[in-house]
């Protein structure tokens, strides 16, 4: 059987047709796309913190206000350096600083006699969020994934999220005038990506866990490794795990 | 160095998030429960004595709660979604209960007994008077012109059960304010079940001296005498209600100090310099102990009744004062100091800004307007019969 150039266009033409009304028929029913599709119900996402591989370079920070266009000023990832006084570590309060949030890094310390370590800081995705919890409408919501996300669209922008933060992850957005947060870079992370901080960490001091992927490093690390909450005794569910944390971080 | 900030502050901690806005709101809504539960003595606890105020206070209480959402509002980034709260509430919000809390007052409790108050005067202006005023009135009685003594009893039992309502209302209202701030497990400045009890006991303190100041500027301003025996019955509620609200008070801050919890070191830190003139000398001293003082030597020693009026005035007026710097201890202090324990920062009041003092005093001024508005249109004054209902009529 010979083709001639009019059966190649009309027989392509109909494969397009086809084509397109299958992919049109795909975003109608809600069906996903085959292969690599994210489901949420197979993630149930946190962030693990080694504090001794933190340089303080500020990279994190960085990444996260280039990806995520966090107005200047406001942090949804910051990081804190400590400084405990090796002379009364228990009585003496912590010198801590965080220089526009480490976006430019750290200058170099110059106290002596001293303990100093870098702690990176975001939301805490708590899965039993007092955020969530006190929002008048809702637009503050646990993603079924364990994100904590707010509606741009519904939030009232009364502030309360923001008090009842034990962390002070949350800031109102000036150009929005709503509440906003570390969205654990939700947009990046549903596509098989990890999140911008953790992709700008040279050392790898910050590592995106899903705790419902048995093969995630994370279960190894709870079971061998000691590792802290921040604030526990909030009871918020905190998802941000920190190996190495010093007992004087608040 | 961030300029305002000592040590270490979470850097999107630095700005308050709640202004002074937010210290009216507690404020003014603890005016209108305070007012309601002096009027509620006359009416449901027989205190004759109080009679000439009643009316007053229920007026006051109107004219706050008119008010009372304003703040919210001026304060919220998007007021034009606020109505959200009505149509998808988040049930496990303290705060989203507050429009309901709010209709529920305003609607079922407030304007109905204004309106059962003042029924038969209403009926009577509608025949009265004339032109606009007529007609203002003729829409005031809904349709309902029968004064007949039958028709006024129901009034009277209507009433009287509306305010037996009323108080649990004004309870819930502004105790439910408290539990906005005291359920805040993040701060413990404000973190503590006596909240709402020392919200409640402030805002009956600050709205029986409202009234009393109310009623006896409004008798100055008539040339008519004050009656002794009301304002000491109301000076003596206020003398053993700001007891109790002292007590309250003190024990939270003798707790916190005993305890010594984590974050009493920045507590104590702040009350003894940023906080040292609002809350030591204003709501403590000049605010509550001069009153209390003040209060009990005109139960305690015979002062003529010029002597007794004097102190009364001074005394409500320091409590208002006290009572709002309590709010704004609780408001703005809770906010200037890091929940890392490691900082604190300043509040500076703007002038003329969306939450700066301008539109503060404009809020605090438009009570008063519509007070003036709401004694024009209803008058309080004049005798009028007592109440009859809680004996059993």
């Amino acid at each position: 059987m010979t083709m001639t150039r009019r059966d190649l266009i009309s027989g392509g033409g109909k494969l397009l047709l086809l084509a397109s009304a299958a992919a049109t028929w795909a975003e109608l029913t809600g069906a996903e796309p085959a292969g690599d599709a994210y489901r949420v119900a197979d993630h149930w996402w946190g962030m693990l913190v080694d504090i001794d591989k933190c340089i303080g370079c500020g990279n994190c920070v960085r990444g996260c206000s280039n990806e995520n266009h966090v107005p200047a000023g406001f942090f949804r990832t910051w990081v804190e350096r400590y400084e405990i006084s090796v002379d009364s570590p228990t009585t003496a309060q912590p010198h801590v600083e965080s220089p526009e949030g480490a976006i430019n890094g750290f200058p170099p310390s110059t106290n002596e006699n001293v303990k100093s370590f870098f702690v990176p800081k975001l939301c805490n995705h708590c899965a039993d969020s007092p955020c969530v919890q006190v929002c008048p409408v809702g637009a503050t919501f646990v993603s079924p994934d364990g994100v904590v996300l707010v509606d741009q669209n519904y939030c009232l922008g009364c502030r309360y999220c923001i008090q009842a933060c034990p962390y002070g992850t949350r800031f109102i957005n000036p150009e929005t005038q709503t509440a906003d947060k570390c969205t654990l870079c939700y947009h990046r992370i549903t596509k098989g990506l990890t999140t911008a901080c953790c992709e700008n960490c040279p050392t790898g001091a910050r590592q995106l866990v899903d705790f419902k992927n048995p093969k995630d490093p994370i279960h190894a690390i709870l079971r061998e490794s000691k590792v802290q909450v921040l604030k526990p005794y909030m009871a918020t569910g905190a998802k941000v795990y920190y190996k190495s944390l010093d007992g004087a971080v608040r | 160095m961030i300029p305002g900030v000592d040590g270490f502050m979470y850097p999107n901690e630095v700005e308050l998030q709640w202004s002074l806005l937010i210290v009216l709101y507690p404020y003014i809504t603890g005016l209108v429960a305070g007012a309601f539960i002096l009027a509620s003595l006359e009416r449901v606890f027989k205190v004759d004595a109080v009679r000439p105020t009643y009316r007053l206070a229920l007026l006051t209480a109107l004219a706050f709660l008119l008010v009372a959402p304003l703040p919210l509002q001026l304060h919220l980034g998007h007021p034009e979604r606020s109505f959200e709260m009505y149509l998808t509430p988040h049930r496990s919000s303290a705060m989203a209960m507050f429009g309901f809390v709010y209709l529920w007052y305003l609607t079922v409790v407030l304007l109905v007994e204004v309106w059962l108050e003042y029924r038969a005067d209403i009926v009577r202006l509608s025949k009265t008077t004339s032109g606009f005023k007529r007609l203002v009135y003729k829409i005031l009685t809904l349709g309902s012109d029968n004064v007949s003594p039958a028709a006024l009893r129901i009034d009277d039992k209507v009433g009287y059960a509306v305010t037996v309502i009323g108080i649990p209302s004004a309870f819930l209202l502004h105790g439910y304010v408290g539990f906005i701030f005291g359920s805040i497990k993040a701060n413990p400045w404000w973190s503590t079940p006596l909240m709402p009890v020392v919200f409640l006991f402030s805002a009956m303190v600050s709205g029986i001296a409202a009234v009393m100041v109310l009623y006896m500027a409004s008798m100055k301003l008539r040339k008519t005498p004050i009656d002794m025996s009301c304002v000491d019955t109301i000076g003596k509620y206020l003398f053993y209600t700001f007891i109790i609200d002292f007590t309250l008070e003190m024990l939270d801050l003798i707790h916190r100090t005993y305890e010594s919890d984590e974050s009493f070191r920045s507590l104590d830190f702040m009350v003894h310099t940023r906080l040292w003139f609002s809350q030591v000398i204003l709501q403590i001293i000049l605010g509550t102990l001069v009153p209390l003082l003040l209060l009990a030597a005109a139960q305690f020693l015979k002062l003529a009744a010029g002597v007794r009026r004097s102190i009364y005035a001074v005394a409500c007026l320091l409590t208002l004062v006290g009572i709002f710097a309590m709010r704004w201890n609780v408001v703005i202090g809770g906010q200037l100091f890091s929940k890392s324990f490691l900082g604190y920062t300043t509040y500076k009041v703007q002038f003329a800004a969306r939450e700066g003092l301008l539109p503060a005093l404009g809020l605090m001024i438009l009570p008063f307007v519509i007070f003036v508005v709401l004694v024009k249109l209803l008058p309080p004054w004049g005798e009028q019969p007592g109440h009859a209902s809680a004996s059993g009529d």
